[in-house]
């Protein structure tokens, strides 16, 4: 079993880990959810463009007085950064498959150790529908999944492999959780860190995929910065 | 219709007035931005029924062309998502209406195949998934393509920022979306539009979608989502 935190801490956690993760310069888009975070978290010294599939290219904080003909995917509103670019869904959908993406951070129901990712829908029960997801797997050059590592019921979501119809296949770069970062290498799935609340044990009992434990395995990066709650 | 060069301004009432039950109806927006919202009422209280609704979503129960679909109007949905609209997906899984789930590149371009003259479009989006299921999948120089078909439809409504009055469109923000892709896809063109001015009151160089591809200009109206976006 692992251990539980709070929900709010994990949410933050798994976004501040993943906006490590960028270069200057690099163009991304930001899924619903845990992935919105992420911008809240992107080091001073890093400059990144980030992309809503709905039409913007340079998209900025939500501002001071909304204007509800700016929005972002998950339908707030968003400014437009100077020099930022109001496009149309079919340029913008070629931006994502045309391979001018740096990454893609999506959310998880199911990922697996062939680089899977189920995240579209649950048969019979979820049919929201793929929206702009199977684009961004199939077209950027990273996909980051920001997923806690188990479902509600506790159960691993990492698996050997997706049970749910699949979003894309072999399409995952990157696994962040709450407790554990997760690095496809040359189609091996390696776990190069792990969360301090957590041993090697734990994580592999929570985790159905097989792994190669990275050497070293460094700690969880970001985790200093957590404010401590008490 | 005939051809003509400077475009009628007509209420969304008359606009909407000759859309025949069982027709296929693209509808511009994604989420509650860029919808032509006083289309879609006009489009209410016309009551055609039966029809098959071309949008990247279904809006929410109670926004926008989601009333559609919540007053039972729909026969069928051509969407890329519909999760905000719980109606959609409770008419559907009770087998009361079709949908038909497309990922949301593939329906841009889809639609794109369909006005541009394209019999179909290659991509790779859905590869390995069960959105190739039934479709020809080809081998191009090494790498795996869904054939996916155009798209079309009996009338397009949309939703634009100012137009002059032969029909030459800008758009505003976000409201863009699909709207330019769908103007080229439909047998006739609808649009919603903030301002009207004359012909040169637009700089050539900043129309998005050319007046000759569309037929009916309407100025928006004043309701919540129609005056806001």
């Amino acid at each position: 079993m692992l251990p539980e935190l709070d929900e709010e801490r994990v949410r933050h956690r798994i976004a501040r880990r993943i906006a490590m993760e960028f270069e200057n310069g690099d163009v991304v888009n930001l899924g619903i959810g845990i992935p919105t975070l992420v911008s809240d978290y992107i080091p001073e010294d890093v400059h990144v463009i980030f992309q809503t599939e709905n039409g913007v290219v340079g998209a900025g904080p939500k501002p001071e007085k909304e204007d509800l003909r700016y929005i972002g995917a998950g339908g707030r509103c968003l400014s437009v950064l100077p020099g930022g670019a109001c496009i149309a869904s079919d340029l913008s959908f070629g931006l994502i498959r045309g391979g001018h993406l740096d990454a893609t951070v999506l959310g998880a129901l199911e990922a697996d150790q062939e680089a899977n990712l189920a995240n579209w829908m649950i048969p019979g029960k979820m049919v929201p529908g793929m929206g702009g997801a199977m684009d961004l797997v199939t077209g950027a050059r990273r996909v980051i999944l920001a997923t806690t590592h188990t479902n509600k019921k506790g159960e691993p979501k990492i698996l050997r492999k997706c049970r749910l119809p699949l979003t894309g296949k072999a399409v995952v770069s990157l696994i962040v959780t709450e407790f554990a970062v997760l690095r496809f290498r040359e189609g091996k799935l390696v776990l190069e860190e792990i969360a301090p609340e957590v041993t090697l044990d734990q994580v592999r009992a929570a985790t159905e995929a097989e792994f190669v434990v990275a050497d070293p395995l460094l700690p969880m990066k970001g985790i200093e910065k957590e404010e401590v709650v008490a | 219709m005939s051809k003509r060069i400077v475009k009628p301004v007509l209420s969304a009432r008359e606009a909407v007035a000759g859309i025949a039950g069982g027709a296929t109806v693209m509808i511009g927006g994604f989420n509650y931005g860029g919808v032509p919202y006083t289309l879609v009422e006009a489009l209410l209280e016309q009551g055609a029924t039966n029809l098959t609704l071309i949008a990247n979503d279904t809006a929410y129960d109670d926004v926008g062309h989601g009333r559609l679909v919540r007053e039972g109007r729909v026969k069928k949905v051509v969407a890329s998502h519909v999760g905000l609209n719980k109606t959609t997906q409770r008419l559907f899984n009770e087998g009361k209406m079709e949908l038909e789930l497309v990922p949301q590149g593939t329906f841009a371009e889809r639609i794109r195949a369909g006005g541009f003259g394209l019999g179909g479009i290659l991509t790779p989006t859905g590869v390995g998934t069960v959105v190739e299921e039934g479709k020809q999948v080809l081998e191009v120089q090494g790498k795996r393509y869904i054939l996916e078909l155009p798209l079309r439809a009996d009338v397009a409504l949309l939703r634009a920022f100012r137009a002059d009055t032969m029909g030459n469109l800008t758009y505003r923000g976000t409201n863009r979306n699909f709207n330019p892709a769908m103007a080229t896809a439909a047998d006739l063109v609808i649009a919603e539009v903030d301002e009207i001015l004359s012909p040169g009151g637009l700089d050539a160089e900043d129309i998005v979608t050319p007046g000759i591809l569309v037929d009916i200009l309407v100025m928006k109206g004043d309701s919540y989502y129609a005056s806001r976006t």
